[in-house]
């Protein structure tokens, strides 16, 4: 067999067999809304952990991790910081989500804003937000994963044929199973993620250094700025990095899709273990981090920074670890679309269309409408990403700022019995137009701060301050 | 809601300072530790004493939540 041929063979062994489990997750059950959403709320411990390192750790940690300390060096270092510490986090806000989850049977972000402000243009506005937030997201995986079988099966299938597959594979799961879909496909995705990281951060600096400490020895020598803040990079310094990481630690959680996650759950118990072990899953990031420095040394000059890891894999091991990495890359980019899909469509039909369009609406017509959906947004997003040429990295990190905007009215409405609806709502309308104009407008970092982090402040300035000057009357 | 106790939350905030704002004092290359430069070291040790960190402030709350739970008339929407 060609090299090529066995790569290919790798990677759609993987993907069809992990596809073939997202299938099987939900024939044992009946898809209700409950169901499909958010699976009765009966995932025990490791399913529950499955669902959400499956969805955190995406195509961005994948090749973005090892892009950023390809051509960024040192500020590359944010994403081990902020994601600890989004844990941390979730350790206070998830659970308290989740008992108010459970007391009023809800699905969605925007339901929670439903019951704790009562205010349904609120909520219908946190929908819109989620649905266009999450958009670009979805479109990185896509985009990635086209990029990833490309390199990893020696241009045996092109980008777009991998994405159609994929794209139908995936849709098609989410279809039938729903949110278990994704936390049955994140087992082999997770178990050969982490392999496959582990594996090339060891083997790549073992084979061209002699190991990982000679690797960072050369380095240190030749290119110290590169391992510090702001690295390779003019702007992204101490207060960059402080400001990314609060912002990005907040949002983690604020994700529509992580929060629905949330409501699977079958106690609150199980969420804080979770977020306890949860940190440690990010050791096997450094491995990453290790073959992107790997690749500034042996590769440097590449005018796409992302795709120096996979490059380097490409010229190092043989083809069928290539066709591993490529089948645990197209993998580690469809769990996350997966529940990209899943969450937009029923935000859209529960939270926008019924409210707004047809409130006799039964919960299984709702189901029914948002497994349409799935088909239509599958498909839409297939041809935007086909046919896109813009950088999406400012789209996504518009969304992290984006969805972060959630934050205030979340933690002030678990904890702060005063917190108006107007508040809420004049803040986070403060905070997402703030953020979008200054990212969009090119601001991003504002003197050295963190764009998104600054919306976050003035977000939560007004909520609080409308607060205190009107508060929610009691009883609430 | 209720909220969490003063030692869980000062116990939650140690991550974040020695992850978060005191960057620039560990923001550096030397002495590297175990072959890694120490912002690296520095990082990875503190991933594992995050968790370590949570399971003390896990320790604090767990007796007051399951106090919490089991209150009759909290389940009434």
């Amino acid at each position: 067999m060609s090299p090529n041929a066995i790569a290919l063979t790798v990677i759609l062994v993987i993907v069809i067999s992990g596809s073939a489990l997202g299938f099987y997750a939900g024939t044992r059950h009946k898809m209700s809304l409950e169901q499909w959403t958010v699976g009765s709320r009966g995932f025990g411990s490791l399913l529950m952990w499955l669902l959400m390192a499956g969805e955190t750790y995406t195509t961005f940690s994948f090749l973005g991790a090892s892009g950023w300390a390809y051509s960024r060096g040192g500020p590359a270092l944010y994403i081990l910081g902020y994601l600890p510490l989004a844990s941390v986090i979730a350790y206070f806000i998830l659970p308290p989500v989740w008992e108010l989850g459970r007391r009023h049977g809800l699905q969605t972000q925007p339901d929670f804003f439903l019951v704790q402000y009562g205010n349904r243009y609120l909520a219908a506005f946190v929908a819109v937000v989620g649905v266009v937030f999450i958009i670009p997201y979805l479109l990185i995986q896509l985009i990635g994963l086209g990029i990833i079988v490309e390199i990893a099966s020696f241009d045996a299938i092109g980008r777009t044929q991998a994405m159609i597959i994929a794209v139908v594979l995936l849709a098609g799961f989410v279809f039938v199973s729903g949110i278990r879909a994704v936390a049955w496909v994140s087992v082999p995705k997770d178990i050969l993620m982490v392999v496959a990281s582990v594996t090339i951060g060891i083997a790549i600096p073992g084979i061209y250094f002699g190991g990982i400490g000679k690797m960072f020895a050369v380095l240190a020598r030749a290119h110290p700025a590169h391992l510090l803040m702001p690295g390779s990079t003019a702007n992204l310094g101490h207060s960059w990095y402080i400001s990314s990481v609060l912002l990005s630690g907040l949002g983690l959680s604020m994700w529509p899709h992580g929060f629905a996650a949330t409501y699977t759950a079958k106690s609150a118990e199980i969420i804080r273990r979770n977020t306890i072990v949860m940190p440690m899953y990010n050791l096997s990031l450094a491995f990453i981090f290790f073959a992107g420095f790997t690749a500034y040394l042996v590769i440097p000059g590449l005018a796409n920074g992302d795709l120096s890891m996979l490059t380097l894999v490409r010229q190092t091991f043989p083809a069928w670890m290539l066709g591993l990495l490529g089948g645990a890359g197209a993998l580690t980019a469809m769990v996350p679309a997966a529940v990209h899909i899943l969450t937009a469509s029923t935000l859209f039909s529960k939270n926008l269309y019924r409210p707004i369009f047809a409130p006799k609406m039964t919960d299984d017509q709702v189901a029914r409408l948002a497994r349409v959906v799935v088909v239509v947004l599958s498909l839409v997003s297939l041809i935007v990403a086909i046919y896109s040429s813009l950088s999406l990295v400012s789209l996504l990190l518009l969304g992290y700022a984006g969805v972060t905007q959630f934050f205030p009215g979340v933690v002030l409405g678990i904890f702060w019995k005063r917190v108006s609806m107007e508040g809420v709502f004049a803040g986070l309308v403060a905070g997402v137009a703030c953020a979008t104009v200054l990212i969009l407008g090119d601001h991003d970092p504002f003197h050295g701060i963190n764009a998104g982090f600054l919306a976050l402040c003035l977000n939560f300035g007004i909520a609080v301050f409308l607060s205190v000057l009107r508060p929610a009357p009691t009883g609430r | 809601m209720k909220r969490p106790s003063l030692w869980a939350i000062v116990i939650a905030l140690i991550p974040f300072c020695a992850m978060c704002f005191s960057v620039s004092a560990w923001d550096r290359v030397y002495p590297m530790v175990l072959g890694l430069p120490f912002t690296f070291f520095w990082l990875l040790s503190w991933i594992i004493l995050t968790s370590v960190c949570m399971w003390i402030v896990h320790r604090i709350e767990s007796p007051r939540t399951a106090k919490d739970a089991n209150r009759p008339g909290d389940r009434n929407p």
